[in-house]
């Protein structure tokens, strides 16, 4: 047996994220110039400044932040990458702002994929090159294995409000129509029926979606519009609470009207959910007064995250605070908000 | 969706109705045994729909709801412990102990897990080696089979990391017991379709000939319960004290032969304490002896435990039918399901739950 001679040099080239790429020395570089850079480049990452200097058009500025930790990391229509551009993108768009700057903040597990990592920045790309946003400054840091579930990030977005425009959660009046852009329950069911331990198979795709084009496309016809929400976490059921509630009105919504994909449906009977109280990443809520309602209908519908748009109820003076509805059997009932835990980390 | 459009149908809705109506001549108090029906009852506004002089009251049939505190407590005193992972449905996750939950545990650094079957709880025994997993075996005879199952299996591979606290209750003594109670109101049951699903009905007719009342295994979707209530409402009109099936397409007679056979080859009825109600005799199951050493409560010697209830919960009454949820003063004030005083408000099967969630401000409705 001869014994090679070989000069201990570190190792640079890695699988997985060691604790090192989070140390700011040549790892870190490494993992910036292989993974980060090539896909998020442009004029502000390039300066690799610790601070983007930004000129921001007139208006008034909207700012968000949303931390995104859903599990699994890839699920059937999306993974947590675009999940973190489209909803900040969502978030800010829902206020009535155009985005235009995002921040990007990762938080990796020692031992998570390099190549997975790299498949979940290129999707970020992608994912504001679609909503034309740019990701303008960032920020990684690596904890040890066990101490964080292999990635989360952090988006925060900033964008200019449009003249003209005042969405707000107190706006809804009485005589308001409800509408929502499409099927309910999507993500939710698609994160769920994913999930280790539930061994049946589903085609339920999540919906993650930029909704800005369409909402763009809405508030450029009818600027008037009350109120917008993309109903996440808690689904329909819970955004239409809290709009009741912050607006001091009644909504009253029609079970006949909720769109759910059959898919959904069969999973929801089979786990005992309702499909209003599961997460949507691609959805709108709006109320709007009734006689815009058939033209925002119109313009929904005319953009691919709406062609399913549909009215489901109305603004009323009745039961302020709450949220009724009238079943497919003439009856009525109180859509309440979910309480507690339903589907553990969905996004 | 095929097996439920055609039940939600509301034509055939309103055609039932309609025929309830013209059937019914008296008031009548019909009790469904089942928790899932309470709240499709609720969810879909059937109490609503029916005539004034039908009235509804809401069974025993929410497993978390009879689970007693002392079970609770022990899976609480087990599931706190290092070397085990604790597995149980997601329903029982909420359900208050004296001082905590089963959430309040893992938030603690117990390794508390959802598990969707038994059988999942065994895989993870077998993938855990170094671990202790204890299931919290909770239910009717619905679940009954799945529990037994999962012992049965750990015992055939002899997997020793694998232990079940048994929380087992059966409805015919349940419903013996409400129709023995000098409070009783009820008339005729809708029984509990899944239950019958595994056990059949001949077992109920013994029950409808010594009470004296009609007895009618109904299914959960709209126009399954109003069929049961028809049915219902037809016997007790002619005063036929009989078991009617009208859940056909999932309950026959005899039942599911094969379950049973495996509940008995691993379940010995037992005296079970019902939460809310007390003790029933032969009301539940129990591991029999060859499986004894499957018995998380010996395994862990949890077995000494005193707890006491809140003096404002009155589940014991809704349980059986003697109040309704809105009945209790306390509703929707002191008991909520953000702050339970008992596990009808707890579980997604409770009856107070149901009237929270779907009836609260019934007034508005």
């Amino acid at each position: 047996m001869t014994i090679v001679p070989v000069c201990p040099s570190p190792i640079l080239q890695h699988e997985t994220v060691q604790m090192a790429h989070g140390a700011g020395g040549r790892l870190s570089q490494t993992l910036m110039q292989r993974v980060f850079m090539p896909h998020l480049h442009n004029a502000f990452l390039d300066l690799l400044d610790d601070q983007a200097k930004l000129d921001l058009p007139a208006g008034r500025t909207a700012f968000t932040t949303d931390t995104y930790v859903v599990s699994p990391v890839f699920f059937p229509g999306g993974n947590i990458g675009e999940l973190a551009v489209n909803g900040t993108v969502n978030d800010l768009s829902v206020g009535g702002a155009t985005p235009i700057y995002l921040s990007a903040g990762f938080v990796l597990e020692e031992g998570f994929s390099l190549v997975e990592l790299e498949t979940i920045v290129k999707s970020m790309a992608e994912a504001a090159r679609k909503a034309e946003v740019m990701i303008v400054t960032g920020d990684t840091k690596v904890v040890g294995k066990g101490q964080c579930d292999r990635i989360f990030i952090n988006t925060s977005g900033i964008g200019i409000i449009r003249e003209g425009v005042n969405l707000s959660c107190r706006n809804l009046q009485p005589g308001d129509t409800i509408i929502l852009s499409g099927t309910v329950g999507d993500h939710g069911m698609a994160i769920m029926t994913s999930r280790e331990g539930l061994s049946f198979q589903s085609r339920i795709t999540s919906d993650c979606a930029a909704l800005n084009a369409m909402i763009a496309a809405v508030l450029d016809v009818v600027p008037s519009v009350h109120a917008m929400r993309d109903p996440t976490r808690g689904g329909v059921a819970a955004t239409l609470n809290e709009l009741a509630v912050s607006s001091a009105v009644g909504i009253e919504i029609n079970e006949t009207a909720i769109p759910v994909k059959p898919d959904v449906r069969g999973a929801c009977e089979l786990l005992g959910i309702d499909p209003l109280h599961v997460a949507n990443e691609g959805k709108l809520v709006l109320a709007v007064a009734g006689e815009y309602a058939g033209t925002v209908l119109d313009l929904l519908r005319s953009c691919e995250p709406g062609r399913d748009a549909v009215i489901i109820g109305s603004v009323v003076n009745d039961h302020p605070g709450m949220v009724v509805m009238r079943t497919a059997f003439g009856s009525r009932r109180i859509v309440d908000l979910p309480l507690g835990e339903q589907l553990p980390r969905i996004c | 969706m095929k097996y439920i459009d055609e039940y939600r149908n509301p034509q055939l809705a309103r055609k039932l109705l309609d025929e309830i109506r013209r059937k019914t001549t008296r008031h009548w108090t019909i009790m469904e045994i089942c928790g899932g029906q309470t709240h499709s009852i609720l969810r879909n506004g059937i109490d609503q729909l029916l005539p004034d002089t039908i009235e509804l009251v809401h069974g025993p049939g929410c497993p978390v709801c009879v689970t007693p505190l002392e079970s609770i407590e022990r899976a609480l005193l087990i599931a706190s412990r290092k070397d085990v992972i604790f597995t149980s449905f997601g329903d029982m996750l909420r359900v208050p102990g004296s001082s905590k939950d089963l959430f309040m545990v893992r938030s603690e650094g117990g390794d508390v897990r959802i598990v969707f079957s038994p059988l999942d709880a065994l895989q993870i025994a077998r993938d855990n080696l170094q671990k202790e997993v204890v299931f919290f075996a909770v239910g009717f005879e619905t679940t009954a089979p799945a529990n037994a199952m999962a012992v049965y299996q750990a015992a055939r591979e002899g997997i020793l990391n694998f232990s079940v606290i048994v929380s087992q209750v059966m409805v015919p003594p349940a419903m013996r017991a409400i129709l023995s109670s000098p409070d009783n109101r009820v008339q005729g049951f809708l029984a509990a379709g899944h239950v019958c699903a595994i056990m059949g009905y001949a077992e109920y007719e013994p029950v409808a000939r010594d009470f004296h009342v009609p007895i009618v295994p109904t299914g959960f979707e709209p126009v399954d319960l109003l069929a049961g209530i028809l049915k219902t409402v037809e016997l007790l009109e002619e005063g036929r004290a009989e078991v009617v099936n009208r859940y056909g397409r999932v309950v026959s007679r005899e039942g599911n032969l094969v379950a049973q056979e495996t509940i008995g080859k691993v379940f010995e009825v037992t005296d079970r304490q019902w939460r809310g109600i007390g003790l029933i005799p032969g009301s539940g199951l129990s591991l029999r002896a060859d499986f004894s050493q499957y018995d998380a409560e010996k395994k862990f010697d949890v077995t000494h435990i005193c707890t006491s209830e809140s003096s404002l919960c009155m589940s014991g009454s809704v349980l059986q039918g003697i109040l309704k949820p809105d009945d209790c003063p306390a509703f929707a004030r002191e008991c909520t399901p953000e702050h339970p005083l008992g596990a009808t408000m707890v579980s997604s099967e409770g009856a107070c739950a149901a009237y929270y969630n779907y009836h609260r401000n019934a007034y508005l409705l």
